[in-house]
Formats: C-alpha cells, structure tokens, sequence
C-alpha cells in the first residue's frame, strides 16, 4: 500500500520536474534526436547481418536467414580476403601502437625541455598543422613524395633510390610490402604533433617540488624522467591506450581507401576498406553488414577489455 | 641562475636539436608542395627542386584559378562549412548545455546515451543504408546528417559544467529563465571552449571526404575535397590532354590545387591555435 503510493508519489515528481523545468528537456531534445536518427537507428540495420536483404522489402521485412551471411563472410567466396582483411587490420593497427605511439609522448617529453618559450612556441605550432589538413591533401601529398615515374620522381623517392633503401625501379605505390610503412610514417606525421598537447599539459601539470626533490637527492636528468615525469603522466597515458586499444579495429578507414589500390589488398585492405568494397560498392548488403557487427563487436570488447584491466591495475578507467 | 650540469646541458642540447628536426620534417612537405607548384617543368624533372623554387612560373596557379570546377567545388565546401558548424554548434552547445544541468532528471543516463556513441557504432554498411532510406542525397542532407561528435559535446559540457554556480543563482534570484541562463550567462562565460569546438566542426566540414563522395548525387554539389581527390587521381592525364606545350609539370598542377585548397587553414591557423590547446586541456578526456 506505502510502496504504491511512494511510487505514484513518485512519478508524480517526475512530471512535476518535467513541468517545471521543461525548458532543460527543450534544450536536450535536438542533441537526443539527432542521435537517434544519425547514430542509433543504423544499429537495427545491423539485423540485415542476418537477413537476405532486398532494399525493396526493407531491413524488416527481408527474409530472415540466421547466420548464413557470417558464413558466407567468414567460409565462402570471401573467406581468403575477409581473413586477409582481418589479419591486415591487426597488424596495421599494432605497428601504429607500437611505431605511432610513443612518438607524441617523446615529443611532449622534449617539448617540456624547450626552455625558450619562443623556439617551443613556433616548433609546436608547426607540428601541430599537419593534424588540421584533409586526409586527400596529406595522402595527396605523400603519394606524390614517393611515387617513382617515368617523367618525374618524388622528391622522398628520390632520396630513398639514393640512399639505397629501394630500388631505382620500386614502386612505393605499387608493391606491398611498402604499404604498412607508409601508413604509419604518414599516420605519423598527420597526427603525432597534435596528439602531444594531451601529453605535454600532463607534463606541465606534475609539481615542480616533486623535481626538486629528486634534484637534492642527486637524482639526474634521466632518473628525473623514469621517477617523476613519467609516473607524473601515468593516468593519461593509461586513458590513451585504453582508446587507442578500442579503436584498433576501427583505422581510418579513409586514409587507407586514399593510399592503396587494387594491388596492393594482400598487406594493404583492412576490415573498413573490404567492407566498403563488398556492401558498398558491390551492394552485397548482408554479408557487408556482418563484418560490420563483426567489427563493431570486437572494437567495443576491446575497449570494455582494455578498461577493465586499467580499472583493476590502476584505478584509472573511462566510466 | 642555477649552473647546469654537464649531463643536463647535452640533453637540453639534444632536446632542441630533435624539436626542431621533427618540427622541419613536418612542415617539410607542404613548403616542398609550395616550391614545386611554382617552379618550372625542366627544373622539377630533372630532380633539381629539393626545398627552393626554380625557374618561378605561376601558370600551375592560373590553370587552376581558371577552372570553373574549382570553383564550384571551393563554393560548395564554403556552403558546407559555414551552415553545417551553424548546424553542429546549435545541437551540440544546446545538448551540451542540458546535459550538464543539475535539474535534468536521469542525467547520468542521458550522459551515457551520448558517450556509448563514441564507442559502440552500427558501422559503415548500416549507416550507407540509413544514409540512403532517409534519402540522403544533396546538398542538405549533408548538412543534417552529420556533424555531430560526442567528444566536442563532452568538451563543451565540461566547460559549461565548470562555471561557478554564483551565477547561475544570481540569476535566477532575478527570475532568469533556462533558456535566458543557457545564452545569457553560459554561452558569453565558455567563449574559449565554443571558440575552439567551432573550430573543430569547421575543420572537419571543410575536410570531409568520404560520404559525401558517396552520397552525393549531383557532381555540380560536391566539396573542394572530392574535387582534389579526383584531380590527384587524373592530374596526368588531365595534364597530357591540354593542347598547349606547358612550362609547368604535372606535379605542379596537382600541388598548386593542393596548396589552394589548403589557403584558408594556413591563413587562420596561426590565429587560432591558441585556443585548441586550451580547449582541448579543458575538456579533459574523461566521458
């Protein structure tokens, strides 16, 4: 009897709040919209993983065919560049984490040594820009840096011919096993300037009576460093890769559309371009839609996985 | 002063010596880019270029300034940048504004319903076919389906979020509506953090790429960037169809488009990047 009433009494305050302060729910209501539209309704078109689709019956009404997509992704006509693209995918990814990864951080760590605000001022802003132009400008630009021709030969082709690292005749466009480096040396050079005002505010935030401490100690330069910096930065660089982690499914997809072709797919495709390729441009819609809830799938178990560990080791975790 | 040690004197040395390698190595590309649009053909394929101009000819410049696709396509990504920040700022500072507000019941809710976004999405196959059912085709389509980032709502919250409750009381102690406190009080008050999270729409607007080279019907409506790709895909040929022996290179028709194309950012990038930084130390990274 108490319980129903203290639940009327209750929904009762809801509407109450929702009457007085209607116009905080005006504000919300685009933003939840919006979502629901843009982010939330594709998601009930991830049931085509499992239907026949005919975009003339519509995701609903398209026959339901249970996992046969998966299996035709997984073990049919795909199922050498599906796995191709999977394993491209875990391997592109990794050397990023591995190459792409520490470079802001060792770039924030100089940074903070700069002492002359001027030279550091200038030298950040540089680095910075890159991170501000189009994927078609950067992946425009470096594809003509290496490309190796008949009439004329980039400039970084060049150097690279000279310095013996390749071949007068290679093609840096054109052979595979010169994609996954230009990838990340490109990923690089787009990003890693950027991704280093995260790290360097981490480091101008650790108090400077934690160096004088290691000062009087007698501690170096080096020590100061592997002591207090870098403990100083933990918690940032835990959040950083823990996204890193759950966005190694999801590489961009369009710096890799922009730098390969056809072929080079054995070491270049990757699940978002195999993707594109089978649903979109082939409109095969099922069997592109499982890799997709395939996808999505992994890339949320990783970032759930990766958190959990953070949560348990160091008390640092995204929610 | 303090003296440096030996040790700390190296490494303040090797410190500098590799900032500003890695900072020439970054702006390296682009001054190449630059210097190869205006240099003469003979020069650039003979491989003389390597950071200066030679032989300065800006005919690359006039062949692109004279194509009317250039135009359209620069026109077009104007139209995106402008009305789709428009677009993007009034969702976000709105949501943003309402996600942080203590009276919103089931706010922890709503806040996840935002966050999961930047973690769990259908992917591109169930979005192309949102895209294509909502009939998503032209110029303000593109405008409306896109744009919305939960990072940059995150950013604006947190800066919303952190402005003192004083205000807020005093102003209501006056009898100020949510809509009069959200653009009186918190939208003059977060200047910096909208300043840089309308940066970061407008770069990405004027970036895009993808979708709207997939979605656009009309070639006549697409953005300077699908342009540029598609040049950067034809240039040779392009180039080898004009009827007139050029004293320019291929090359340097492609990098003059690009250098166009970059213009603008260059020019309010300096301007600007003050506020990034800030904005973005702000935020904070935490959902």
């Amino acid at each position: 009897m108490t319980e129903i009433k203290m639940r009327e009494s209750k929904s009762l305050q809801i509407l109450k709040n929702l009457k007085k302060d209607w116009q905080i729910y005006v504000l919300l209501a685009p933003l939840v919209i919006w979502l629901c539209i843009w982010m939330y309704k594709p998601m009930s078109g991830l049931l085509i993983a499992f239907k026949r689709f005919e975009p003339a019956d519509g995701i609903f009404g398209s026959e339901f065919k249970g996992f046969d997509n998966f299996i035709n992704l997984m073990n049919g006509v795909t199922k050498k560049e599906f796995w191709q693209a999977f394993r491209n995918t875990f391997i592109i990814s990794s050397y990023s984490l591995v190459f792409g990864f520490p470079v802001p951080i060792i770039l924030a760590l100089l940074f903070s040594e700069i002492g002359n605000e001027t030279t550091r001022k200038i030298t950040q802003t540089i680095t910075y820009l890159p991170h501000f132009l189009s994927e078609v400008t950067i992946t425009g630009i470096a594809l003509m840096l290496v490309y190796n021709g008949v009439s004329s030969t980039g400039v970084i082709a060049q150097l690279f011919i000279k310095l013996g690292l390749i071949e007068p005749s290679a093609s840096i466009i054109q052979q595979s096993q010169y994609f996954r480096p230009l990838y990340v040396i490109v990923g690089i050079w787009k990003e890693s300037g950027y991704s280093s005002i995260v790290y360097f505010a981490a480091i101008m935030s650790v108090s400077p009576t934690l160096y004088e401490a290691l000062r009087v100690d007698g501690g170096n330069k080096l020590q100061e460093i592997r002591y207090v910096t870098i403990p100083g930065m933990a918690p940032t660089l835990i959040i950083m890769i823990i996204m890193r982690i759950g966005r190694m499914l999801s590489i961009g997809y369009e710096r890799v559309l922009l730098l390969y072709n056809a072929n080079i797919y054995i070491t270049a495709d990757v699940l978002s371009t195999f993707e594109q390729r089978i649903g979109i441009l082939s409109g095969n819609y099922g069997v592109g839609a499982a890799s997709s809830l395939f996808n999505s799938l992994i890339a949320f178990a990783l970032v759930l996985g990766a958190n959990t560990i953070s949560r348990n080791i160091s008390k640092t975790s995204l929610w | 002063m303090e003296r440096m040690t030996k040790g700390e004197l190296i490494f303040k040395i090797f410190a500098y010596t590799l900032v500003i390698i890695f900072s020439m190595m970054a702006i390296y590309p682009i001054l190449y880019a630059f210097s190869v649009s205006i240099s003469g053909k003979l020069a650039y394929e003979s491989g003389a270029i390597i950071l200066l101009p030679k032989d300065i000819t800006f005919e690359a410049y006039r062949m692109v300034l004279y194509d009317k696709g250039f135009w359209i396509a620069y026109t077009n990504t104007l139209f995106y940048t402008i009305i789709g920040t428009a677009w993007s700022m009034a969702i976000s500072m709105t949501g943003a504004y309402a996600l942080q507000s203590r009276k919103l019941m089931f706010s922890r809710q709503w806040n996840f319903f935002l966050v999961l976004t930047m973690w769990f999405t259908a992917g591109m196959i169930p979005q192309f076919l949102n895209y294509k059912e909502m009939g998503i085709n032209g110029r303000w389509g593109i405008i409306v389906a896109f744009g919305v980032q939960a990072y940059n709502i995150i950013l604006l919250r947190n800066a919303f979020s952190g402005i003192p409750r004083e205000y807020e009381e005093a102003a209501i102690v006056d009898g100020a509506s949510e809509f009069q406190l959200f653009a009186k009080i918190y939208i003059p008050m977060s200047k910096a953090s909208i300043a840089t999270v309308t940066l970061f729409y407008a770069i990405s607007r004027w970036n895009g790429y993808y979708w709207t080279r997939i979605l656009l019907a009309d070639s006549f409506q697409q953005p300077l960037q699908v342009y540029l790709r598609q040049l950067i895909e034809n240039y040779q040929k392009l180039y080898d169809e004009s009827a007139v022996v050029l004293n320019y290179s291929a090359d340097s028709l492609a990098y003059a488009i690009i250098i166009c194309s970059i213009v603008p950012i260059l020019v309010i990038y300096p301007y600007i990047q003050k506020y990034f930084a800030r904005g973005v130390n702000l935020g904070g990274v935490k959902g």
